[in-house]
């Protein structure tokens, strides 16, 4: 059981802010006490580079550092060395879609994606379609963006060399069934990859069980530092992959005649000076989500958010695009009222929410709309802020919107 | 005080006014005209996308228009924008793009040459919303400078 009062004292942002109600995780998750002090302690007590100094503060940091990937490893089931760190979710799938192009893929091939990817999961590969003959297809999705399994096997054709979808999507949180889908790509010679970002922070993401080859997540929303993005592949992938990246701290030598040879896995993809500090952060964060339960998590959310569809569903003033969606954010815009600025009024009811296209420009032709609100929850929201949402979004008229400036 | 710029004080009326301009946008429609200049206005950070049209011939604004989807604040500003700047010399047109942009940065303006625009004198306590207010008048703008330096 989660003691929602308990966890709420861990962070400062509630202090800080007692009117304040946040449902904007989707965007980016507050961040506890412990993840702080892990980020600031470096600053103060032991500031170094890692992999490269021989006095004691620099082995400290390489193996808080390195240590890092212990946690990650078990948050996913996998093996630490099947962990790389980037910068964010958007620099892993960068370096996943590039990494194909240059190590898995040829002209021809086929890649399956959803309308209702966000940017980061569909930008890298529309330019692998441009650079190198590599042709992107859309899964076909539902009016709340689910894929239908019958509907992916018959999208699954001898050309279909990968699939990179989202396992909960950012708008509208449809969970797409990961594991099943992944049996039938496999089954087809067709590599998985996972778009984590709103999945990994929220429920048990377990690589081995999902068979994933490829998973992208960031720890900002996690609880975690900005700046510190997960890229998982299966060992042998990620041997078999180059990095994006070349530089220092990644290679094993080189010579004028230019050649060079790389650092093993994964130690190769992260080139330059890391960002420790937020590495070292990040694996406080994903301790403390263990250490509440990611089952815990995701029970709770799904509670919270069940109380929080039935209260908005009851209100006449507002339509909700994702009902049937049992996870994830609600997405709804009050009638008549466009998203910017029924969020600009519930700002002033002091409720942080997101308005806009989400970053999923090509979705509106899957729900017909431009533009929605999106309230999106963590397990340290309460019910009680659910009511004060309910209550303000009841309020939202064009009266009230344009209200706010006078 | 004019009894009209009295009225502007009374943020009931400015309410209104935006209401208005929103639900009924003045100049609402493009044109095919070649003569016209025209800028597109869509921004990363928000959802607004407007056209801005434009006649300005020797010197003078014969016409506005505009169309798109946008906030409340986008579509009144941009309105207000067009019926204040029609029919106004070049010049004049740039002393009270001057003012309006002081006005939703928090500085001092002259509420006299910005008649119904002063319905946006609040906007910059909401920063994420300066933008809007400024989406149609910056379109202006631009079409000003391109007619100033000679661009077709
Ligand atoms: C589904 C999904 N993928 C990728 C990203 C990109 O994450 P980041 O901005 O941390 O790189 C996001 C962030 O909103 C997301 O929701």
């Amino acid at each position: 059981m989660i003691d929602v009062q308990a966890i709420r004292r861990d962070f400062p942002m509630f202090a800080a802010h007692p009117e304040l109600v946040y449902f904007d995780n989707g965007a980016t998750t507050l961040k506890p006490q412990c993840v702080i002090d892990a980020v600031t302690g470096f600053y103060t007590g032991h500031t170094s580079n890692v992999h490269r100094g021989d006095y004691a503060i620099a082995a400290m940091n390489d193996r808080l550092y390195d240590g890092a990937r212990d946690s990650f490893a078990r948050l996913l089931n996998c093996l630490p060395e099947e962990i790389a760190f980037t910068h964010n979710a958007t620099a892993s799938l960068n370096q996943i879609a590039w990494g194909l192009s240059h190590d898995f893929l040829k002209r021809g091939d086929v890649i399956l994606t959803t309308e209702a990817e966000h940017a980061s999961n569909l930008l890298p590969w529309f330019r692998l379609s441009h650079d190198y003959g590599i042709e992107i297809r859309y899964i076909p999705v539902d009016e709340q963006a689910n894929i239908r399994l019958d509907a992916f096997k018959e999208a699954m054709r001898p050309e279909v060399k990968a699939v990179a979808v989202a396992m909960v999507t950012n708008v509208l949180g449809s969970v797409q069934p990961i594991k099943e889908m992944a049996e039938i790509a496999h089954a087809n010679g067709a590599l998985m990859i996972a778009d984590g970002a709103q999945a990994v922070p929220h429920m048990k993401v377990d690589v081995r069980d999902l068979d994933l080859d490829f998973l992208a997540f960031s720890a900002h929303k996690m609880c975690g530092p900005d700046g510190v993005g997960i890229l998982y592949g299966k060992k042998d992938l990620m041997e078999q992959m180059s990095p994006i990246f070349l530089g220092g701290d990644m290679n094993a030598r080189f010579q004028k005649s230019l050649t060079y040879e790389l650092k093993h896995t994964p130690l190769k993809f992260e080139s330059g000076t890391p960002n420790i500090e937020g590495v070292i952060g990040a694996a406080k964060a994903c301790d403390y989500i263990m250490n509440i339960g990611l089952d815990e998590i995701h029970e709770y959310e799904r509670k919270l958010r069940a109380v929080f569809l039935e209260k908005m569903s009851k209100l006449d003033n507002i339509v909700i695009y994702n009902p049937d969606n049992e996870y994830g954010p609600i997405d709804f815009n009050a009638k008549d009222v466009f998203s910017q600025d029924a969020a600009g009024y519930l700002a002033s009811r002091n409720i942080a929410v997101r308005s806009g296209n989400h970053c999923a420009k090509i979705l509106h032709e899957v729900i017909g709309t431009d533009s929605t609100i999106r309230a999106s929850l963590y397990f340290y929201n309460t019910e009680e802020e659910v009511e004060m949402c309910v209550r303000a979004c009841a309020d939202i008229s064009l009266e009230n919107a344009i209200g706010i400036f006078f | 005080m004019s009894d009209y710029l009295q009225m502007l004080e009374d943020p009931e009326v400015l309410r209104e006014l935006i209401m208005d301009h929103y639900k009924y946008p003045h100049h609402h429609s493009l044109t095919e005209d070649m003569k016209y200049r025209k800028v597109h206005m869509s921004s990363a950070s928000c959802i607004d996308d407007i056209t801005v049209q434009s006649d300005i011939e020797d010197g003078v604004i014969k016409d506005i228009r505009f169309d798109g989807t946008a906030c409340t604040i986008s579509t009144a500003s941009t309105s207000i924008m067009s019926d204040l700047l029609r029919g106004k010399t070049v010049s004049e047109a740039k002393a009270i793009i001057d003012q309006y942009m002081n006005m939703v940065d928090g500085k001092d303006y002259d509420p006299a040459l910005l008649e119904e625009a002063v319905a946006m004198k609040n906007v910059w306590r909401q920063a994420n919303r300066i933008k809007c207010a400024t989406i149609g008048w910056n379109a202006m703008k631009q079409m000003i400078e391109e007619s100033e330096n000679g661009h077709e």
